[in-house]
């Protein structure tokens, strides 16, 4: 009985389906959202960045080569080993052609491998680690939005430029964490500053007071925030309280987006110093697309959401360009098309598979100074892609020689 | 200066207050787990989310309805402990002649639902509550910093905790209550009415868990995931405390708390398994809990 259902259901998909495209794999396109959408990055990119995807697909038309475009997505928990099942399903059994966002740097590594393995472009937006395109490179690996190195030139770089040439780290204990603080304390050495100090904390510390009164025992005139979404604003609430910026040192939360600030109102973010490669207000360009996202979403979106409706576009372009979704064809598309859109204005993708774009300095608002809900940042400076990003033959990735 | 154990003294004395601060935490919500337990044996695991939803009746009284935090503090525990009471009389007490597991299913799976439902109204990044304008600042002690809505946490959780302490243990309705507990067929010939005991119960173990939750509003962002985060340490508390032990409770939840803290001093990277530890240790030496009762 299942034999004829299947074998009648068959039938009726060719029947219904006469323009099977000839260019595309099993006549369709299919992008898997793979982030946490419960977890403590859950608004960071989450529901948001599938959104944005499905956005994407929509303003492209829906069709590639006359091949439908499909969005689905999965919560991965911020766990390496369910990110790698879900991923090895998808292109195993579901016929995902392309996997992107992969918030969360270790389960981004994980999935980026197994990428390369079965020979899949994946596109990170949510992940940090300069590794996806430093010693993990893939030659089908992109990464968009931002990632340690940015962070580091943009806020370690400004706050080391105002006097702030001491530095004590807290960082949360996995691969993203690290590689931020080591970015960051680079950064802060190379401009002539010194860091006194570092603490580790478990990932989704509700508690900061200890690690707070041993960033201000050590006297730094900046306690350099390397951890992510409610860490980073737990830390930041308890550290007014403690009164560590009172005392005069500077708090520089090293990631912190649009949709930290919301959660953590102006109240207690204003003044922070922070990069994002993206802000809905800034040209008439991001505020149109951020009013259309904000319509569906009941939010405005941060770089993380932004990057990844780029990145999805930038996708469709390539497959459409080069006439197939056969995976090298299209990764040498992507690699060889400038980026132009609401998210990048003169974006470029290095032969390591980062996507380079000028990334901002902002400083967050005081309640006073905003003029409506999502007011939230002064632009303070314009960093250019090149100097944001490492260049593609200092990255480490084997690929580049 | 003067050291001990290779750190300043005064970074230990801090810490030891900081401990204790979160130990306040521990004791308040681990006792309201252990009072459920020992008057209904319920493994509340929707503990967690009444905490949570305790937080957000602050925060939306607030927003919508300019209730102050003083007024919180009283109006969360009753809001929270109502729909405690709602949930026990509907759904929780048809589940008390069925296997334990059910009990803990069932809590476990309206956490999860709780959860969920804010995470889809609040997002999960949080939202913020600031601490009444008499409680904000510090005092600077010789050795810290000490937020004075930290010290108002500490004396609250141990005013609560002795209250609760002293009603079930020295009162007349604690008596009734445990007596309830022991023989409920033999309680109810006397003409008391033991199944509204029991609602109350609940009610006052979810109200607890909901005042801890106004509590940690200020400190803490009121977040759907709040509960989720702390949950499991306030279960490690109760058993290594001994389940169902009210004192064991309390005493352990200040002394696991004082425990981190110095964690986060020595090993930071521990610090969020040394509860665990403990707790293995303890099984393993005391299977009953510290102050359990050896069945």
């Amino acid at each position: 009985m299942t034999r004829y259902c299947a074998a009648a259901a068959a039938a009726a998909a060719i029947i219904a389906t006469p323009a099977l495209s000839q260019s595309v794999s099993d006549g369709k396109v299919k992008i898997g959202i793979l982030n946490d959408q419960s977890g403590v990055y859950a608004d960071f990119g989450g529901l948001g960045s599938v959104e944005a995807a499905k956005m994407a697909v929509e303003d492209f038309g829906g069709k590639v080569l006359d091949a439908p475009i499909e969005v689905v997505s999965a919560d991965h928990q911020n766990k390496a080993d369910i990110a790698s099942n879900i991923a090895r399903q998808w292109y195993d059994t579901e016929q995902v052609d392309s996997i992107m966002e992969l918030t969360t740097s270790s389960v981004a590594l994980a999935v980026q491998a197994l990428s390369q393995e079965k020979k899949k472009i994946d596109l990170v937006t949510g992940a940090a680690t300069t590794d996806l395109t430093g010693k993990a490179c893939s030659p089908y690996g992109f990464h968009w939005a931002y990632d340690t190195h940015a962070l580091a030139v943009g806020t370690g770089g400004a706050l080391v430029e105002a006097g702030g040439d001491s530095w004590f780290f807290l960082t949360a204990d996995y691969a993203f964490g690290y590689s931020l603080e080591d970015n960051t304390a680079g950064i802060v050495k190379e401009k002539g500053g010194t860091v006194v100090g570092a603490v580790k904390h478990p990932l989704a510390t509700t508690d900061f007071s200890s690690f707070l009164l041993q960033a201000q025992s050590s006297g730094a005139k900046v306690v350099g925030l390397a951890n992510a979404g409610l860490d980073t604003q737990n830390a930041i609430k308890q550290a007014a309280e403690f009164g560590i910026t009172a005392g005069g040192q500077k708090l520089a939360a090293l990631l912190f987006t649009l949709a930290e600030v919301h959660g953590l109102g102006l109240e207690t973010a204003q003044g922070l110093t922070l990069t994002e490669s993206f802000y809905w207000d800034r040209n008439d360009a991001s505020r149109e697309w951020s009013n259309r996202y904000r319509e569906r979403t009941g939010k405005m979106p941060n770089m993380i959401q932004a990057a990844t409706y780029s990145g999805v576009l930038h996708y469709l372009n390539a497959i459409k360009a080069a006439g197939t979704d056969e995976t090298e064809a299209v990764a040498a598309k992507m690699k060889e098309t400038p980026v132009k859109d609401m998210f990048a204005e003169n974006g470029k993708v290095l032969a390591n598979g980062r996507m380079v774009s000028d990334v901002y300095l902002m400083e967050v608002k005081a309640p006073a100074d905003s003029k409506g809900e999502w007011d939230y940042y002064t632009v303070k400076a314009t960093i250019p892609g090149d100097q944001a990003y490492l260049a593609a033959d200092k990255s480490g990735c084997p690929l580049v020689k | 200066m003067t050291m001990i154990f290779g750190i300043p003294i005064q970074a230990f004395l801090g810490q030891l207050l900081v401990g204790l601060i979160n130990g306040s935490f521990y004791a308040l919500l681990s006792l309201g787990l252990a009072v459920i337990f020992g008057l209904l044996r319920v493994i509340n695991f929707a503990h967690g989310a009444q905490y949570m939803l305790g937080a957000f009746v602050a925060f939306l009284g607030l927003k919508h309805l300019g209730i102050p935090y003083w007024a919180a503090l009283v109006v969360a525990p009753l809001v929270v402990g109502a729909f405690g009471a709602l949930i026990e009389r509907t759904m929780l007490s048809r589940l008390y002649n069925l296997d334990p597991l059910y009990g803990l299913l069932f809590t476990f799976g309206l956490a999860l639902t709780l959860e969920g439902t804010m995470r889809w109204y609040y997002g999960a990044s949080g939202q913020p509550y600031s601490a009444p304008a008499a409680l904000t600042g510090a005092i600077k002690l010789p050795f810290m910093v000490l937020p004075i809505y930290r010290a108002w946490v500490i004396v609250a959780s141990l005013v609560v905790c002795l209250a609760v302490w002293a009603l079930i243990e020295k009162t007349r309705l604690g008596a009734t209550l445990r007596a309830a507990t022991e023989n409920p067929s033999l309680v109810q010939s006397f003409g008391i009415n033991v199944p509204m005991l029991l609602t109350l119960t609940y009610a006052l173990g979810a109200g607890l868990a909901a005042l801890a939750g106004v509590l940690a509003a200020p400190i803490y962002q009121v977040s759907p995931l709040m509960g989720s985060n702390i949950i499991i340490v306030v279960f490690a508390v109760v058993v290594v405390g001994g389940m169902g032990s009210i004192l064991g409770a309390i005493v352990t939840g200040y002394l696991l708390g004082v425990a981190e803290g110095l964690t986060k001093v020595f090993y930071p990277e521990a610090s969020n398994i040394v509860i665990f530890v403990i707790m293995a240790i303890v099984l393993i030496l005391r299977p009953a809990g510290l102050f359990g009762k050896e069945g």
